[in-house]
């Protein structure tokens, strides 16, 4: 009995400290892992997603990391998560293993995804796709909405389609 | 390299380069001097004007119809079937299937672009709600070219509702190409976004802000009036004291340089004294004609009558 419940104490354990298939993004800049979440809208899956929060950092002193077990992102995907992360880390594990590390590029647009924060732009309110242009410079990340022309850093934008 | 125009829409003036826009005011000053009544015989624009206005439709609708060609079209979106629920891809690919050219305002920010992907025909925007309005701009800047004789190097001043008004914000953005001095003057409430003043930053552009019409006047080749509308104000008490500040009359026009021109994209209501109308300075009811120019420029260029 004893030994029993020992093992299901160590499962747990490695459940939130490796993942067997599947994937972790690393080094998210401290705060932009539930705006992750939302963006590849991982609750809706049925995977087992563990967060960690402000967790130390060598490099930034505080970071945030999402792993998802049994879900490879795609190229896409990665480079859509490189918009509100620009500096993290992608890893897919296989077997408890790294099998493959991507590098984060961030996309020159982005389709669909991401919701135009204006309410008067056409994208809220007529059915179509949006789309984003994305540059770059030394304060961060800037979005310009392909149709209403507004601009916008990676924090003004609250919401995407899933 | 020259762009060719030919079935090219006109939706935002951050599409044109320099060159496209000193040709487009090269072929609006070609028009003004030698009219071309028969230029697009045959031709159809559809005036599609989901929101209301006046300069803007009567001016696109006179263009065409002084290069000869034909004009249909509604002037209220509560007529057409958009009060049904129809998507504006929807209508204007139909209305791209019956017209050459189209020119049309919508009261959503994007319209426009979202237009001239449903159709093959040119699309030029009239204005879609607060974001461009590109066919006002290049009539600015002619009628600057027109008044000053060159467009670099300019000292010129953009007074009133800088935050909202979208004529400000795309002709200041128009003026990074020219090198132009630029002085902001609004009501702290109502000042030039961070988003332009980022861009000019980054292109080198040198501006300051100010809160006084008197601290540029005398200073300026171009003082750029526009309204301060009272419903951008949460308290109406804000618009009360700031309503009479941003008011040109003719006594502030003794000691400004002799050149210099006050411009509008009009309508007015008091915050140009109508004493100063009988002033060389006054320039805004030429800029108001040179619409015309800029339009019919613009309609030949996109029906590729002119290269």
């Amino acid at each position: 009995m004893i030994q029993n419940s020992n093992r299901v104490i160590k499962d747990k354990k490695l459940l939130v400290s490796a993942i067997k298939n599947g994937t972790v993004i690393d080094h998210i800049e401290k705060g932009n892992a539930l705006q992750i979440i939302t963006l590849l809208n991982l609750p809706s899956e049925k995977k087992v997603v563990t967060v960690g929060l402000n967790l130390p950092s060598k490099a930034t002193e505080y970071k945030d990391l999402i792993k998802v077990e049994g879900r490879e992102l795609t190229q896409e995907e990665v480079n859509e998560v490189a918009i509100l992360a620009p500096n993290a880390s992608i890893n897919i594990i296989n077997n408890y293993e790294v099998s493959k590390k991507f590098n984060v590029e961030i996309p020159k647009t982005i389709d669909y995804v991401v919701v135009c924060p204006n309410p008067k732009c056409i994208t809220n309110n007529e059915r179509m796709e949006t789309k984003f242009h994305i540059t770059q410079n030394d304060k961060g990340v800037n979005l310009k909405c392909h149709y209403c022309e507004k601009k916008y850093n990676k924090n003004e934008i609250k919401s995407y389609n899933s | 390299m020259q762009t060719n125009f030919k079935g090219k829409s006109i939706i935002s003036i951050s599409d044109l380069s320099k060159s496209d826009i000193l040709h487009i005011i090269k072929q609006a000053e070609e028009i003004k001097k030698k009219p071309q009544p028969n230029m697009l015989k045959n031709k159809v624009m559809a005036s599609c004007f989901f929101e209301p206005s006046t300069r803007t439709r009567l001016s696109f609708e006179t263009a065409m119809e002084r290069l000869g060609g034909q004009v249909m079209g509604f002037a209220d979106g509560k007529v057409t079937s958009a009060k049904k629920g129809e998507t504006t891809w929807d209508a204007m690919k139909i209305i791209g299937q019956y017209a050459d050219v189209i020119a049309m305002r919508h009261p959503l920010e994007g319209a426009a672009r979202r237009a001239s992907e449903a159709t093959n025909k040119p699309i030029l925007n009239g204005g879609d709600g607060a974001n461009q309005h590109p066919t006002q701009t290049l009539l600015d800047l002619f009628s600057i070219k027109e008044s000053q004789k060159k467009l670099s190097n300019l000292n010129i001043a953009l007074i009133g509702d800088l935050k909202y008004g979208r004529t400000t914000h795309s002709l200041a953005q128009a003026l990074t190409h020219f090198n132009a001095r630029l002085y902001f003057v609004a009501p702290d409430s109502l000042q030039m976004p961070n988003y332009i003043c980022e861009e000019l930053k980054e292109k080198g552009i040198k501006f300051s802000l100010h809160e006084k019409i008197e601290d540029v006047v005398n200073k300026v080749d171009i003082l750029y009036m526009t309204r301060i509308q009272a419903e951008r104000f949460t308290d109406p008490t804000d618009y009360e004291k700031v309503k009479n500040v941003f008011v040109l009359t003719k006594d502030m026009l003794a000691k400004v340089k002799p050149n210099m021109k006050v411009m509008h994209p009009l309508p007015r209501v008091n915050e140009i004294d109508t004493a100063v109308d009988e002033t060389k300075h006054a320039y805004y009811f030429e800029q108001a004609e040179n619409g015309l120019y800029t339009r019919q420029a613009l309609l030949a260029l996109a029906l590729g009558k002119i290269k």
